[in-house]
């Protein structure tokens, strides 16, 4: 097993799975020859040429519209969006017709893409670097929305997601891309769309999160152990629609007391869902009013002011606390 | 250095067959065989009646709302050129063109009647269900034809849409990349000179539409859209090109709306009579019947005939649907074709609505 950051892991999915299925094809802004601006695609190129590895014209629906036609025809397109924060461009194309495909014609075609984008803050961007915006997507009937947290699963998770027969939206912590390195093995791995892991074990309280700042809530539930005695339990969503309700509301039935943590604004974000669904599957376990730790109903600031932004470890620390206490 | 011009590979030009009384111009006039020629006024007249009988059931509450065809029905000579393998990429004002590739009146009837399963594309039809986002599903076409092109398939993509979608953002990137790209993909944009209320010359500047093209370094050539041959002329050379490896083209079709936007609005309230009354003297049926029984193919007597026999051919299609509506009750059926397999929560919620509906059911409430 080799020690990879994310962004090596993500690109070791895509050798793999281009290697594996001629269906498969990269397509995006600078994703050729430059490698992507993060280095995702580098290589492809002169391993499989521009037939596979497209630099296209610069326009996200442009992008994502032809995905979908390629993978109406049968090809399994990854397409590229170089932040997270252009793609509302391409929204109205996976709303429309990426999520909607199989559905309208009833079952005849489908639209077996990804759309992967970097999200999220934490790399002192410019404006519209930064966002965190998974909650459209998730909303969207038809879309499934996938986060990975780690190397390994970003690895695994993408490999799923290029083989998913449905619409994959792909969402890269671009803070996580080259934070540090974890095991990866050469050989296949994949992991279920649809399905949430228990990353930490621990029964006073359950902490659920997902992406980067799955990292600062571990780093707390470190420091709450050691600190404060606190156990908590780490839950990692990884997916966040379909939701894995059932894992969350299980540890909620166990542990009593829930905090969800997110750096995407509170108001309708993922933290919203989770807490409604902790009412429907776990309300009669609860011992205290679930909190979100999350970003703020805000654009996120510019980067001198993020830090303060983004949820971190004494925010998340403080609200565990507050929890137990409650 | 002075000005000087640059040399743009293409011209924009007008391609014409019939004029305005169904008179060939014999130097244009494309080879077509007698049975597909009589294949294609047989196809305008079934859109022609079958549209008509669709706003009577619209106006007796019996489907629901839709775009309504008439005056476009040339149309019918794009499509004729396509391989049944090839793509057909439509908006929503295509009933003619997907009646000529093979799909049911009752599924049509089934999908404006309200049900899920009128938008059904049976296996083998390379159809795309209806678009209505406007101008978004060009996108689509440029991406089937790369795929054609990555294959190394002979196919084509032919896309429609109306001069309204010219100003949408989606039809110049799909012009963008099929060019850049060079993908056998053909655009066609019927020109029916309003945009629901807004009149051609408010969507553009241009002169023409076809010379959005020249943008792109494609061909874009405009025809007259209400002349069937001259339709099939600048399909039949776009669809060549597009198969040989020549990349795509751009075709204008001038046609006319003669009919409302949809069944929902009323083009009294911003076109004149006047206009329309111009319009209907190019009925690209009249004109076509004109030149096919100069032709000697047509008589006064057939079109009689025919009109009875298309007549029927709808009346069996409505006794079709009615069966299959008769059928297709189970609400529960809305949770299908979501994902490929459906996931825990949308299995959840059907049960939700199932027992709500048998909940109801047993307390004599009906639907509300």
């Amino acid at each position: 097993m080799a020690k990879m950051t994310m962004v090596q892991a993500l690109n070791l999915a895509l050798h793999q799975e281009m290697e594996k299925d001629d269906r498969v094809l990269v397509l995006g802004e600078d994703v050729g020859l430059d490698g992507g601006v993060f280095r995702v695609t580098e290589g492809l190129f002169h391993k499989f040429g521009p037939e596979r590895v497209i630099d296209t014209p610069l326009a996200e629906s442009g992008i994502a519209g032809f995905s979908i036609g390629m993978a109406l025809y049968g090809l399994r397109p990854v397409c590229e969006m170089q932040f997270s924060g252009f793609d509302y461009f391409a929204m109205h194309q996976m709303e429309c017709h990426a999520a909607r495909l199989r559905w309208r014609s009833q079952g005849r075609f489908s639209v077996p893409m990804v759309l992967r984008a970097p999200y999220g803050g934490g790399v002192r961007a410019l404006e519209h670097h930064s966002e965190s915006r998974e909650a459209y997507w998730a909303h969207t009937p038809g879309l499934k929305m996938v986060i990975p947290s780690t190397p390994r699963n970003a690895r695994s998770l993408l490999v799923s997601a290029i083989r998913d027969p449905d619409p994959v939206v792909f969402y890269e912590p671009k803070a996580v891309y080259r934070a540090f390195r974890e095991e990866v093995p050469e050989e296949e791995e994949t992991f279920p769309i649809g399905k949430s892991q228990v990353v930490r074990e621990g029964n006073d309280i359950t902490v659920i999160s997902y992406g980067a700042t799955l990292h600062p809530t571990l780093e707390a539930a470190s420091e709450l152990k050691e600190k404060h005695g606190i156990d908590a339990e780490v839950i990692d969503l990884l997916t966040i629609s379909p939701l894995d309700d059932e894992l969350f509301a299980a540890s909620a039935r166990k542990t009593g007391r829930v905090v969800v943590v997110h750096e995407a604004p509170r108001g309708f974000g993922p933290g919203a869902e989770i807490v409604a669904r902790l009412g429907e599957k776990a309300f009669l376990y609860l011992e205290a009013p679930v909190r979100r730790v999350t970003g703020f109903d805000i654009v996120i600031p510019l980067f001198q002011r993020e830090q303060q932004y983004l949820p971190g470890v004494y925010r998340i620390v403080e609200a565990v606390r507050e929890t137990l206490n409650f | 250095m002075p000005r000087s011009e640059i040399d743009l590979p293409y011209r924009v030009e007008y391609l014409g067959v019939l004029d305005q009384e169904g008179q060939v111009d014999s130097s244009v006039e494309p080879s077509i065989p007698d049975e597909v020629l009589l294949k294609i006024h047989r196809t305008m007249i079934l859109a022609r009646k079958f549209d008509e009988r669709m706003l009577t059931l619209q106006r007796q509450g019996r489907i629901g709302t839709f775009a309504p065809i008439k005056g476009q029905e040339a149309q019918i000579g794009a499509v004729a050129v396509l391989e049944p393998d090839d793509w057909l990429v439509p908006s929503f004002r295509e009933m003619p063109a997907e009646v000529w590739r093979g799909k049911s009146l009752e599924s049509i009837l089934l999908l404006y009647g309200g049900y899920n399963e009128g938008g059904r594309v049976p296996e083998g039809l390379n159809n795309l269900p209806v678009a209505i986002p406007v101008g978004s599903q060009t996108l689509h076409a440029a991406g089937l034809a790369y795929g054609i092109r990555y294959r190394k398939q002979k196919q084509v993509a032919m896309t429609f849409f109306g001069d309204g979608a010219t100003s949408e953002g989606d039809f110049h990137e799909a012009m963008n990349f099929a060019a850049v790209f060079q993908v056998p993909a053909v655009f066609v944009v019927q020109n029916n000179h309003w945009a629901i209320s807004v009149p051609r010359s408010h969507q553009t500047h241009s002169r023409t539409l076809a010379q959005k093209a020249l943008a792109y370094d494609m061909p874009g050539l405009q025809v007259d859209g209400n002349d069937v041959l001259a339709v099939y002329a600048a399909a039949r050379e776009a669809v060549d090109r597009a198969r040989a490896g020549g990349g795509p083209s751009l075709i204008e079709m001038v046609t006319y709306r003669m009919s409302m936007h949809t069944t929902a609005d009323d083009p009294k309230k911003y076109r004149t009579e006047e206009e329309v009354e111009q319009w209907i003297k190019r009925d690209p049926i009249t004109r076509f019947q004109k030149y096919l029984t100069e032709k000697g193919l047509l008589s006064d007597e057939a079109i009689a005939s025919l009109e009875t026999e298309v007549q029927n051919q709808i009346k069996a299609a409505e006794e079709r649907w009615v069966k299959q509506t008769e059928t297709a009750v189970d609400p529960l059926a809305m949770f299908e074709h979501a994902y490929a397999e459906m996931p825990p929560h949308l299995l959840a919620q059907r049960e939700e609505l199932r027992h709500e509906l048998a909940d109801r059911e047993n307390a004599g409430l009906g639907t509300r």
